[in-house]
């Protein structure tokens, strides 16, 4: 399939559905003509093409209904890979298309108060009951579980391996009685977040995703394709985080000094460097060279937007903050909130889809080939591993 | 290649020069090599000859109708990655592309010569003057009868060079016949300092009434741009080399019985050079392939930054062995520190970036 072909079936689509029609309609018939992820197998929103040419597709249909990317993230980033990779036929029919058209929305059950960066050693159990299975645990972190119709859920299956084996991969129904989502105050003030309580939850064994046992494979599928969503760079030279930045400064020369100025050149060309790399990068994955760079965008991304945004802070002199209201919000909304709220929610850039220093692991470790850490827990069954 | 073409990949052309010219390298001047030579004799004059005649560097940014091959910055930019790597004490730098630049609007006959790499030039300007200053440290002047006299500080590559480029009021002059350790009388005299940078010493350059030729017109600062541009491409090849060094070594080296490379206190710190190097990359091909004002600035104030903390690292991270004298490491901290200073520093840099993308200072 070429990008031709793509035109005429995306005419041929335009043809037999009418984008000012209900909204929900054309969505669902996008996705059955194979123009929702053209990578995507045919009969699952796909064509089988080749990724690149979703982006004709997106500029064909850049002025009909849209999905929204912001509270369908975690399914169309995390979710759909996975079920798409480890998915029975029956779970690709029943998950993918409503997830797609945003009929239901899903959240990410990773997490755990005992198992962040050590993820491996999460404790939420899962015990098989005939044609069920029972969950019992907590999970944290987790964004949009409020409105959430499936969770894609890691839980614990087998203690007495070591902690990597002992792990099962379910799509968890946010609906069953026994959870219970509770909202998770940030330090900015709002919830993006909740705690997911989970008790005696019963899923039925058609939910497991992958074999008993694999859920750490199938975990690793989700994780890549995180990473790979958060570390996008702006196209455009002084674009992005940079550009809310030097608005201010523009527009607010009694506020400058000399000790800001220096700085704010440094910021500038460390931005403009990490841009380049980035176009950079892009360069490499489509002449199919893919580098090792990718690995280090989101480190680069965190560290300066924390820089950026300490610096509007300090540059503004404002005192104030604009919202402190506990209360849920959809999206995370950089640039509709004040510089407050931008330096506080860019604490979590390092913290989210892998910590900093975690990543600054994988680097070393698979760019840089250095040896990892002794470790004392590879061997151990989980149910042994000190506490 | 039109600025839509641009791209910050290399070529395979540029991927053949390069191995070109590490082999040779590798071969000819590998770092013991350098540091064997550096008190006596630091310049490598048989292997220039070999890298201009042989590989045909001496003559990339000379068109073929004059002489040379005709090729673009981006190839001159992926020789400078790997003469950075060698701290390769040969005058690339200060004879085919500055020199080179200078002269290059003239077309005069010399660049062919310099192209065949049977004479080498040197730009008479202080090696540390910037784009946005280029007569800081000179004071030449022309008198009636079309003789130089005045003097140059901190001059790179003059030494070795067998005619020297003087810009003076906006035209260059031509003069022949400096001898390294001579008398101002004749004609010029240049006498080298012992110089921070052991691979491209620097010095003095004299002229007394001294014959002079004009060659032509001369627009220094642009001169001084270009060279700037590439000298990003050099820095990035002194880190890289500063980084895969110190990779090798703490993978190797053992304390506490495992390899020090194994401590999460050396791999984050280099997880972060290698993420400040990968911007280096992309930072010396955008200014290789684009030597406007502000490609130019950005690669210079990030690269030799870039370069300087490599090198830093690169003797922390080898502990002890990296403070000795025998060990190579010192070289590179010594051309990442100089190239620092170099066409302007990165405060000169950024400064200048601050009119050339409106982000103002204090009223």
């Amino acid at each position: 399939m070429n990008e031709a072909e793509i035109k005429e079936r995306v005419a041929a689509f335009l043809g037999e559905h009418d984008p000012s029609g209900d909204r929900l309609e054309f969505l669902r018939a996008r996705f059955d003509a194979g123009l929702a992820w053209v990578w995507f197998p045919e009969g699952q929103g796909g064509l089988g093409a080749p990724r690149e040419l979703q982006q004709v597709v997106e500029r064909e249909l850049a002025h009909t209904p849209q999905i929204n990317g912001g509270i369908q993230g975690i399914g169309l980033g995390m979710a759909a890979p996975t079920i798409l990779a480890f998915g029975t036929d029956e779970q690709k029919r029943r998950f993918l298309r409503p997830l797609w058209t945003g009929e239901e929305i899903w959240c990410q059950l990773f997490s755990e108060p005992g198992a962040g960066s050590d993820l491996a050693t999460l404790a939420t159990r899962a015990v098989r009951d005939g044609d069920e299975w029972v969950i019992d645990g907590q999970k944290v972190w987790t964004s949009g579980a409020h409105h959430s119709r499936w969770a894609i859920l890691v839980t614990r299956t087998d203690p007495d391996v070591p902690k990597h084996r002992g792990m099962t991969y379910f799509i968890c129904d946010m609906h069953a009685p026994g959870v219970e989502v509770r909202p998770l105050r940030q330090i900015t003030g709002e919830a993006e977040f909740n705690e997911v309580f989970l008790t005696g939850v019963r899923l039925p064994d058609e939910l497991r995703l992958g074999a008993v046992g694999d859920g750490w494979r199938v975990a690793q599928t989700t994780l890549m394709n995180e990473r790979v969503a958060i570390g996008g760079a702006p196209a455009r030279r002084g674009g992005g985080m940079v550009a809310s930045v030097l608005d201010a400064w523009r527009e607010r020369p009694e506020l400058r000094s000399h000790d800001l100025h220096q700085r704010l050149l440094s910021l500038w060309v460390e931005a403009e460097v990490t841009r380049l790399s980035g176009a950079r990068l892009r360069e490499q994955l489509a002449a199919g060279q893919p580098g090792p760079e990718g690995s280090g965008m989101k480190l680069s991304f965190a560290k300066l937007n924390q820089a950026l945004t300490g610096f509007d802070v300090e540059f503004r002199r404002d005192l104030g903050y604009d919202d402190w209201t506990f209360r849920r919000s959809e999206n995370v909304d950089f640039y509709g909130r004040g510089p407050g709220y931008r330096y506080l929610r860019a604490k979590g850039n390092s913290i989210e889809g892998g910590t900093s220093e975690i990543l600054r692991n994988i680097v070393s470790e698979r760019v840089l080939g250095l040896p990892s850490e002794p470790r004392i827990d590879k061997d151990v069954p989980w149910k042994d591993l000190p506490r | 290649m039109t600025r839509d073409q641009m791209t910050l990949l290399y070529t395979d052309v540029e991927e053949e020069l390069r191995a070109a010219v590490r082999g040779l390298l590798a071969d000819r001047c590998p770092p013991a090599a350098v540091l064997a030579r550096v008190e006596s004799e630091p310049y490598d004059l048989d292997l220039w000859k070999t890298l201009a005649g042989e590989i045909g560097v001496a003559g990339l940014l000379i068109p073929e109708e004059l002489g040379g091959a005709g090729a673009s910055a981006s190839e001159a930019a992926v020789v400078l990655e790997e003469l950075g790597r060698g701290v390769a004490p040969v005058p690339f730098l200060t004879s085919a592309v500055l020199a080179t630049r200078a002269l290059l609007p003239t077309r005069d006959a010399l660049l062919g010569e310099l192209a065949e790499g049977r004479r080498t030039a040197a730009l008479a300007v202080p090696f540390a003057a910037s784009p946005y200053r280029p007569e800081r440290g000179a004071s030449l002047s022309v008198d009636g009868a079309g003789r130089v006299s005045g003097s140059v500080t901190g001059v790179a590559g003059a030494d070795v060079a067998d005619v020297l480029l003087a810009p003076v009021d906006g035209d260059l002059y031509a003069v022949e016949g400096a001898v390294a350790g001579g008398s101002a009388v004749e004609a010029g005299a240049v006498e080298v300092v012992p110089s921070l940078d052991l691979t491209r010493p620097v010095a003095i350059v004299t002229f007394d009434r001294a014959s002079a030729r004009r060659v032509g017109s001369c627009d220094l600062s642009e001169v001084l741009r270009f060279g700037a541009g590439l000298l990003a491409s050099e820095q990035l090849g002194v880190a890289e080399w500063c980084l895969d060094t110190t990779l090798a070594y703490v993978k190797e080296r053992h304390q506490f019985a495992r390899p020090v490379g194994s401590f999460q206190a050396i791999k984050h710190r280099l997880a972060d050079l290698w993420l400040d190097v990968v911007r280096a990359r992309a930072a010396a091909r955008s200014a290789a392939g684009d030597s406007s004002a502000v490609t130019v600035a950005v690669a210079q104030s990030w690269n030799s930054a870039v370069a300087v903390h490599a090198a830093e690292e690169a003797v922390q991270l080898h502990g002890g062995i990296g403070m000795t004298w025998e060990h190579p490491v010192h070289l590179f901290l010594k051309r990442a520190k100089a190239s620092e200073i170099a066409l302007g520093t990165p405060g000169d840099h950024r400064e200048a970036l601050a009119s050339l993308v409106d982000v103002p200072g204090p009223e």
